[in-house]
């Protein structure tokens, strides 16, 4: 069965009558598959134009779970989203950003996500909707694991809510074997707010593929506060600082290497937030 | 609520707009659009080669934004519009622009990328007609090519724009030199050729393979008879005890020891046990997980170490200790030498599996035809395929024709049979087409590789920086079946050396199975690998001598009255001094910029140049390998070529008209060429060991002249007249005579033609001895690449600047399809050195298994070097294998000299990298 629901209220009662599988931009379902064939009822989300949109309002940004990277990335958005647009041209290839959700790639919830660390950054919450209602969840309470997401089998993810009480610089570094079409050995992003007199107010930094699950570090943000917000600052970060990391040996790198670079990582994003133009 | 759900189901009716016609189409709305496009709406220009996003093969514009048509399901196009590579054209007149420089700039080599690559670029010049090279390459990012190595590809999409410089075709006896655009070239760009998944009869069946999870495993069906009537739709299931002739083959005939499907145990994951054969869409739907077999795992050899250990586990009985072939080349005293060395330097180097990572999967049909059976695949090897399945199927070779497809690249690996005898034997015992495309999992898991090395090596020189010898040892991790292991063993230690004086010289080797997937032919047999140990050691002489490296090598290099390692003087065609010497300038401007680089940088980047240096027999090793060529004269005034050298994207459909266009005298437009296809073409043998543009070239260049003799004669006229040709005639002119001969009348030959040139020519080479003396390679190719690069070295990331690359060639046929080898063998010697290895049962894919994307592959800058070979056509030799083997060691070198690091185990991958960074650091305290 493939149901092609064309408002919200439709997709949330097919879902509820006959459960199934939530296809929208399809770059991580089809590759899942392999040379099988889908099983069980397919959603078909993409005539939901209701969530196609980018809206920066006064109280948060909200990217509709129909946007694709590309959208993201050409979208105008408060410099504290140049991380996630970074990673919006970072991700697979300009095919992939044209046709895959940044919905998409939260709820795929793999480790090396491009997306996650960016939101992650930003206190994005993930806005889930049921026939029963809509409920947010943080994103860090959204993926629980590796693959692994709090999302009901009736829940439709319909939007990513950032609240816009986030201001600054941001930076977002991806770290692959190769230039494109590459899955991170390691990634960080970083934003960092400076108070009037030159210092850091706030830091949020998080690193991805370091971990089941993408984490913030936040040992390290707090000891940021305070710093002066100006070029040296990575050089306050340290290996304790990553604690919080697990990384493990894989094809694409070791786990010491993984560590090792996650720290150079964080070190160059924070000095590019705080870099003097 | 049911109302409204049933409103919202999609129906079987899928409409769209394809290439600016209303389609619908009855489908799954699930089906991936590929499927649709490709199995029901007949648009193969659209490539399958992963089904994963990860190549970019069948990008298509939906909605104008370029999507990879694979990741789309049908129903997300309806009432969309879809643009392919058929249609783009009247989408766009960007499009007919970029296949003109496609064309003139060389950038369609197999042709299997191309595709996806105009139908990206079209939507950039679209968007952005002036773009910059970083957007060029963001464009085509997405699409990854194996042939090329991107530089033309991006240098076309530039260049689109610009007026074309229409170059005019060459006259008469003035096409070897030129560079003429590929003759095969128009169906690449415009969507039209046919690969091996692109064509299949009307009511052909699917036939899958069941293949074995683990590396060893012994296995039990069970009851086949019921799975089969389970399964609507499914028509049969072969196993082992359906194989009519021999259950086995091999590229090598003594060797061969490969089955169609294991008997008793398979020996390696992803070995077939069982094919099953039905209607395509019940085959599509099949699990085959759901198959009837029971595996019982068992201990298996997984390194070369397991399978050389005491008590080891036999692959086969008859090979003793687990050891295919041993290799060996014996010259002077190698122990007395280095004991009276100067310096020495020494290591130990280690390659992995590589992934030949064509983007066409291997894929075609067969058709039995009465007692005849006929198969049409892509393949390297026409001839062999013949044989061995003759073989499988207990016909005589007569029995078996082979229509090869075009090849959507090959590197070697399609060299060796892959879906022919599944296709084949369903098909004769059904008598009914039969069809099978591998999924990007099973090319990855079951086709041959690259061989892993373990390589010991220890070299010395005198004070004065003459090398005194070389004493290498290396170990070839060959898999569970011979394939190409023998010729591996035996290539090696006859280029261990180098294109160097090596006096006192001993190279040993082994083939060693284990129960992994077997290692075959891929670019360069072995001799990439052992290139990355010696070169380095060289390197590493240099240093300790206080010599500059590139100097060293000039005062080493092999002269031409000098004596090789296995004895053979070449007398003529050495060009590897003069490759050396036209790299001076550029290693003197690189080594100064990457010091004011690194004078100037404190940060983490750090430039280094590396350089190294390359030889390689074209041909058979010491066995024979001859090439027929015929060329007939038709009534019509033109030309038939009979041409066998498969073309896998390297150029030999042009290449080997442009030599026989020059001997006859004939423009190269007057051809019409006919393929490798066993019932019309003679045996032109396997297009493989560098031999096609030098052999058959060869018997290319010998049939023109024969038939320029025959036509002579039928004037009679003496061997300076010239030949004219044109519709209908031929006219011969002597001086002021001009006799005009009318075709039309004339009776036919045996071929058919008026008249036929055909010869053969099988290089001169003669068998080695027990010490591996005598004369191998009647022709070899020389070369030198430099390579810049950048370090980060806090991450290990190695950025590649820019290649210039030296090539003695011997004579350049078609000098754009010359630099096309040069930058795509480039390319994957630094994916060899930087990102490749392929673990088997791991990763067997195209996002895991990593090769060059369009943003690794730096400017390459070729530099021809023509010393002529006295035996080949035009002085010409070959160039495919050549253009790889120095990449990967240069590279390596160049990290060393930016960094101070060794890398003695690729890929050096940045976790390697900056291991041996702080590795060296704290050597050096």
């Amino acid at each position: 069965m493939y149901l092609r629901p064309v408002t919200l209220d439709e997709a949330v009662d097919v879902l509820a009558t006959h459960g199934g599988r939530i296809l929208a931009g399809g770059t991580d379902f089809f590759p899942a598959l392999g040379d099988r064939q889908p099983a069980g009822p397919i959603i078909d989300i993409s005539r939901l134009d209701e969530l196609k949109a980018i809206s920066v309002g006064p109280e948060a940004v909200r990217i509709g779970a129909r946007a694709t990277w590309s959208a993201v990335a050409a979208a105008p958005l408060p410099r504290a989203f140049d991380a996630l647009k970074v990673a919006a041209r970072e991700v697979g290839s300009l095919q992939i950003q044209n046709a895959g959700t940044v919905a998409g790639n939260l709820c795929n919830a793999s480790p090396a996500a491009d997306g996650v660390p960016p939101l992650l950054a930003l206190d994005a919450e993930v806005e889930l909707s049921a026939r029963g209602g809509t409920r947010r969840l943080p994103l860090a309470a959204f993926i629980t694991g590796y693959r692994q997401t709090a999302i009901r089998p009736d829940e439709i993810v319909t939007a990513v809510v950032v609240p816009r009480t986030i201001e600054g610089a941001s930076a977002f570094l991806k770290l692959g074997a190769r230039r494109y079409l590459v899955i991170s050995i390691a990634m960080a992003a970083a934003v960092v707010e400076a108070d009037a007199a030159g210092r850091v107010a706030e830091a949020r930094v998080a690193v991805g593929a370091c971990s089941a699950v993408a984490q913030r570090l936040a040992a390290l943000e707090a000891a940021l506060v305070g710093a002066p917000a100006r070029p040296g600052l990575g050089d306050r970060v340290t290996t304790d600082h990553l604690a919080a990391l697990s990384p493990i040996d894989d094809l694409r790198a070791t786990a010491a290497y993984r560590r090792d670079a996650a720290l150079t990582l964080i070190r160059r994003a924070l000095e590019a937030c705080v870099a003097e133009n | 609520m049911l109302d409204r759900v049933r409103t919202v189901d999609a129906g079987p009716e899928i409409a769209f707009t394809l290439n600016g016609r209303d389609v619908a189409v009855v489908s799954s709305p699930a089906a991936r659009l590929t499927t649709v496009l490709r199995e029901d709406l007949g648009h193969t220009g659209t490539k399958v080669g992963c089904d994963a996003g990860d190549c970019g093969a069948c990008t298509v514009l939906l909605d104008d934004e370029p999507v990879c048509a694979c990741l789309v399901a049908a129903g997300q196009a309806e009432g969309r519009s879809v643009v392919t590579v058929e249609g783009l054209a009247t989408h766009s007149p960007n499009a007919e622009r970029l296949k003109a420089a496609f064309l003139s700039h060389g950038a369609a080599q197999c042709g299997i990328c191309t595709p996806g690559m105009l139908v990206a670029a079209t939507a950039l010049l679209d968007r952005n007609p002036t773009p910059t090279e970083s957007e060029v390459m963001d464009a085509i990012g997405g699409v990854l090519c194996r042939c090329t190595g991107y530089r033309k590809i991006v240098k076309a999409v530039l260049d689109a724009r610009a007026t074309p410089a229409q170059a005019d075709p060459p006259a008469a006896g003035k096409a070897v030199g030129a560079r003429i655009a590929r003759l095969d070239g128009e169906r690449k760009v415009s969507g039209t050729e046919i690969f091996g998944a692109d064509a299949w009869p009307a009511d052909c069946l699917v036939v899958r393979a069941v293949r074995s999870p683990h590396h060893r495993a012994g296995f039990t069906f069970g009851d086949i008879d019921a799975f089969v009537a389970a399964n609507p739709g499914v028509v049969r299931v072969f196993t082992a005890r359906d194989v009519p002739g021999e259950n086995r083959y091999g590229v090598i005939p003594p060797f061969a020891d490969q089955p169609v499907f294991a008997e008793r145990a398979a020996r390696f994951r992803g070995e077939a046990v069982a094919a099953v054969v039905g209607e395509p869409a019940a085959m599509a739907a099949l699990d085959l997980n759901r198959f009837p077999v029971t595996w019982q795992e068992l201990p298996a050899n997984t390194t070369i170490e397991a399978a050389l250990a005491e008590g080891a586990p036999l692959l086969h009985e008859d090979r003793a200790g687990n050891v295919l072939v041993r290799g060996r080349v014996v010259r002077g005293d190698v122990e007395a030498a280095l004991a009276a060395a100067d310096v020495i330097a020494e290591g130990e180097f280690e390659t992995g599996f590589v992934e030949h990572a064509y983007i066409e999967p291997e894929a075609g049909f067969a058709r039995r035809v009465g007692d005849r059976i006929e198969i049409q695949a892509c393949t390297q090897a026409p001839y062999m395929d013949r044989d061995d399945v003759a073989r499988i199927l207990g016909l005589a070779p007569e029995a078996v024709r082979i229509i090869p497809t075009a090849v959507g690249g090959g590197f070697g690996s399609k060299l060796d049979l892959s879906v022919q005898p599944f296709v084949a034997l369903a098909a004769w015992h059904l008598n009914r087409p039969v069809r099978m495309v591998y999924t990007r999992p099973e090319s990855i898991m079951t086709t041959t590789k690259r061989h892993p090395a373990r390589i010991r090596a220890r070299a010395g020189a005198t004070r004065e920086g003459r090398l005194v010898g070389l004493d290498f040892f290396g170990d070839f991790n060959t898999g569970a079946y011979s394939s190409w292991g023998p010729t591996v063993a035996n290539r090696v230690p006859v280029h261990a050396s180098g294109p160097y004086h090596v006096p006192h010289y001993r190279a040993l080797t082994r083939a060693v199975h284990t129960h992994l997937v077997p290692a075959g032919a891929f670019r360069g047999f072995g001799v990439p690998q052992a290139a990355i140990a010696q070169e380095q050691l060289y390197d590493e002489l240099a240093d300790r001598l206080g010599m500059d490296r590139l100097e060293f090598r000039i005062l080493n290099a092999l002269a031409p009255d000098q004596p090789t390692v296995t004895g053979q003087v070449l007398g003529e065609g050495v060009g590897i001094r003069a490759c050396l010497e036209a790299l001076r300038p550029h290693w003197r401007r690189a080594r100064e910029e990457a010091a004011a680089f690194n004078a100037a940088a404190d940060g983490h980047l750090r430039r280094g140049v590396g350089v190294a240096g390359m030889w390689y027999g074209c041909g058979n090793t010491s066995l024979p390998n001859p090439s027929t060529i015929r060329v007939g004269l038709k009534r019509d005034g033109r030309l038939s070529l009979h041409q066998g050298a498969v073309d896998i994207g390297q150029g030999s459909n042009t290449v080997i008209t442009q030599i026989c266009a020059d001997a006859l005298g004939a423009p190269v437009a007057r051809f019409d060429l006919l393929s490798g296809d066993t019932d019309v073409t003679p045996d032109c043998g396997k297009t493989s060991a560098s031999r096609q543009t030098f052999v058959t070239g060869k018997a290319a260049e010998l049939a023109g002249r024969g038939l320029r003799r025959a036509i002579l004669r039928l004037a009679n006229a003496g061997e300076a007249a010239e030949v004219v040709f044109e519709d209908g005639a031929v006219t011969v002119r002597a001086g002021d005579h001009a006799r005009r001969i009318a075709l039309a009348d004339l009776p036919l030959d045996a071929h058919g033609y008026v008249l036929t040139g055909e010869a053969t020519f099988d290089p001169p080479t003669s068998p080695l001895d027990a010490d591996g003396q005598g004369i191998p390679y009647a022709v070899y190719g020389f070369g030198v690449h430099m390579v810049e690069v950048e370090v980060d070295v806090e991450l290990g990331t190695v950025k590649a600047l820019k290649i210039t690359a030296a090539h003695d060639v011997g004579r350049a046929i078609n000098p754009t399809l010359v630099e096309g080898q040069i930058e795509g063998g480039a390319a994957q010697g630094l994916g060899l050195a930087l990102m490749e290895e392929f673990h088997p049962g791991r990763g067997e894919n195209l996002h895991d298994y990593l090769i060059p994307s369009a943003g690794d592959m730096p400017p390459v800058q070729s530099i021809l070097v023509e010393d002529a070979s006295p035996v080949g056509p035009f002085g010409a030799k070959g160039v495919g294998e050549q253009a790889l083997i120095p990449t990967a060691p240069a590279i390596l070198n160049a990290i060393h000299d930016a960094t101070g690091a060794r890398i003695r185990r690729v890929p050096a991958t940045p976790d390697r990298v900056r291991a041996a960074i702080l590795a060296a650091k704290s050597a050096r305290g």
